[in-house]
């Protein structure tokens, strides 16, 4: 493994307006590592990930992508450099199929010349991809329109409009949520063989108990700071947590 | 499939059947045909638009000639209305194309000579890259304050032409080199219209028009996949406005003339019109509402004073009655289409 951070986040600050929404953020991330971000509602965990991929730009700070400093560059040139995300409210184009769903994403410049551009190659691609993520293609879902499509699969639309842009980092907004037990279950084994196959990932997750079992690490943030940061056994341990959690007097 | 209706009355079992069901259930993208009629299903929407236009000039009298090139132009203004529509960005200012391309080829005509051959493809490419570069900067406006911007610059320019009496001011330029025939004037335009309509209407069917829908969709998530949204819309932006600003070249060569009127509000709201009327988001739609409002207009004009008062009646009832728009209506019917089969 190649010991240089893939993600480097160092003293980032976040204002809108008065509300200071990440006050000194940092961490590194490791390449091949799944890190879990937790923390109780507007705690700054999805700002974190706007900042990260340029979609709000930072007060203040940087944020190293592969030894590149990104902080305050548009999405699209973040995005071109590996980092792919989800987003916590799906929204596809509900009037289409869910395969042409992932046209635009593989229209995108990175990964554009791999697919090829002739007619139906795009169409053809996005099956595959869209049957790796669970699209059973004897059963012709990936040809449903995206309308009529349960939340599950569509939250498994985002994960495959994500894997489609092939990067290294894949920031995953609250996959887990709305989802069910048996959904859920689904879903983890695909994460894991994206780990496998050297896939670096950041989780923003509700549901800890699903989170625990696969994370490397947690951090946890309160109030757009960092509060606990380990383990998930230890940061569950940690008095802080308890705290913002709960609101118990520790 | 279908409503099955057996006519218990007659000793014949019939029941109805949607033509369309066939040849979808065959293949559900690329259409498998086994017969004449079906062919015909498929090939009469596209024909039908395509020879009523090319025979349409031979038929009319000298009048109605000229209606059906205002009806042309009015047209294409909407299928750029509508091309930005569906890009995402909402224009009150097709003026702005119109006018900004009639300028150019009355300049390049009147002052440096050109012919109107060359005029015209120079002026719409040139006026389409000119207001592209002028409305560059408002690209990340979105909704409302995107539309403002257009709506304010042609009234704008309408002003400087007055003031700085630039390219003969209030006088405008005329004497300028018409068009060799009339027949060329019509099948020019027709020509251009159909050209615009199938053309456009495939590229917005393509992988790339998905891309310019999606901006207009969820601007986020084409972001989202490393896509420059604003090099996208910049894209759509010529491509409309290079339209209008055709439409505007052309006009300048039929009427010999070029003045302040081409900024007229008239070439902002009728294209808009026609584009709801029959139907935003397929082009279509729009060449179809233009088909139906110019005429109207000119029928309306022997009524006087009253033609503003029943041409907006009309356009309220429909939007009321058909807020589809009559393209997606007959597009509707016309997939419903049923034939009666032997059971």
């Amino acid at each position: 493994m190649n010991p240089s951070p893939l993600l480097k986040v160092a003293g980032l600050y976040k204002n809108f307006g008065g509300v200071q929404a990440i006050r000194d953020l940092s961490f590194e991330l490791a390449r091949g590592e799944l890190l879990g971000l937790i923390g109780p509602n507007g705690s700054g965990k999805t700002t974190a990930v706007n900042l990260i991929t340029g979609f709000v730009k930072p007060t203040e700070g940087d944020i190293i992508y592969n030894g590149k400093n990104v902080s305050g560059l548009p999405p699209y040139k973040i995005i071109r450099l590996g980092i792919a995300r989800t987003f916590q409210m799906v929204k596809p184009f509900y009037q289409l199929p869910a395969y042409k769903n992932m046209i635009i994403p593989l229209y995108s410049p990175r990964v554009k010349k791999r697919v090829g551009g002739k007619y139906g190659d795009r169409d053809a691609v996005a099956l595959d991809l869209l049957e790796e993520v669970g699209f059973e293609r004897d059963a012709f879902v990936a040809y449903k329109s995206a309308s009529v499509l349960p939340q599950g699969y569509l939250k498994r639309l985002e994960l495959a409009k994500a894997i489609a842009l092939q990067p290294d980092l894949i920031i995953l907004d609250e996959l887990f949520s709305g989802l069910s037990l048996a959904e859920v279950a689904g879903i983890v084994p695909i994460i894991e063989k994206l780990r496998q196959e050297g896939k670096t990932i950041i989780m923003i997750e509700h549901r800890l108990k699903e989170l625990f079992r696969i994370a490397d690490r947690i951090i946890v943030l309160n109030y757009g700071e960092k509060i606990a940061e380990g383990h998930s056994n230890e940061v569950m341990e940690s008095d802080a947590v308890k705290k913002a959690y709960l609101g118990a007097e520790a | 499939m279908g409503n099955a209706q057996l006519n218990s009355t007659d000793s014949k079992h019939r029941r109805k059947e949607r033509i369309d069901r066939g040849i979808k259930a065959r293949s559900s993208d690329i259409f498998a045909l086994s017969s004449w009629r079906e062919m015909l299903y498929l090939a009469a929407p596209r024909c039908i638009p395509i020879v009523g236009c090319l025979v349409l000039p031979l038929v009319l009298g000298t009048y109605w000639q000229r209606v059906l090139l205002s009806v042309a132009v009015f047209a294409l203004l909407a299928i750029s209305w509508d091309i930005l529509e569906q890009s995402g960005m909402i224009s009150l200012g097709q003026a702005l194309f119109f006018g900004m391309g009639a300028y150019a080829a009355g300049v390049l005509n009147h002052y440096f000579g050109w012919s109107p051959y060359l005029t015209i493809p120079v002026a719409a490419l040139l006026g389409g890259l000119i207001c592209t570069l002028v409305l560059l900067p408002v690209l990340r406006l979105r909704g409302i304050y995107f539309s403002m911007v257009t709506l304010i610059i042609p009234l704008m320019l309408v002003r400087i032409v007055e003031a700085t009496k630039i390219f003969g001011g209030t006088e405008g330029l005329s004497g300028i080199t018409p068009l060799t025939s009339k027949w060329i004037e019509l099948y020019l335009i027709v020509g251009a219209l159909l050209g615009a309509l199938f053309g456009f209407r495939r590229m917005m069917g393509s992988d790339y028009g998905l891309v310019l829908k999606g901006i207009s969709d969820n601007d986020r998530s084409v972001m989202n996949a490393g896509i420059n949204i604003y090099w996208f819309k910049a894209q759509a932006l010529f491509i409309a406005s290079a339209i209008g600003a055709f439409t505007g070249a052309f006009m300048t060569h039929v009427y010999m003339f070029v003045g302040m009127p081409v900024f007229a509000l008239d070439y902002s709201i009728l294209p808009i019109a026609a584009a709801v009327v029959g139907g935003p988001g397929t082009l279509a739609g729009a060449t179809l509402g233009a088909f139906i409002l110019v005429p109207l207009s000119e029928v309306l004009r022997g009524i006087g004073g009253l033609r503003i008062v029943i041409y907006g009646l009309f356009l309220v009832v429909f939007i009321v009655a058909l807020p589809e728009g009559i393209f997606h209506y007959i597009q509707r019917k016309y997939q419903q289409f049923e034939r009666w089969v032997e059971v």
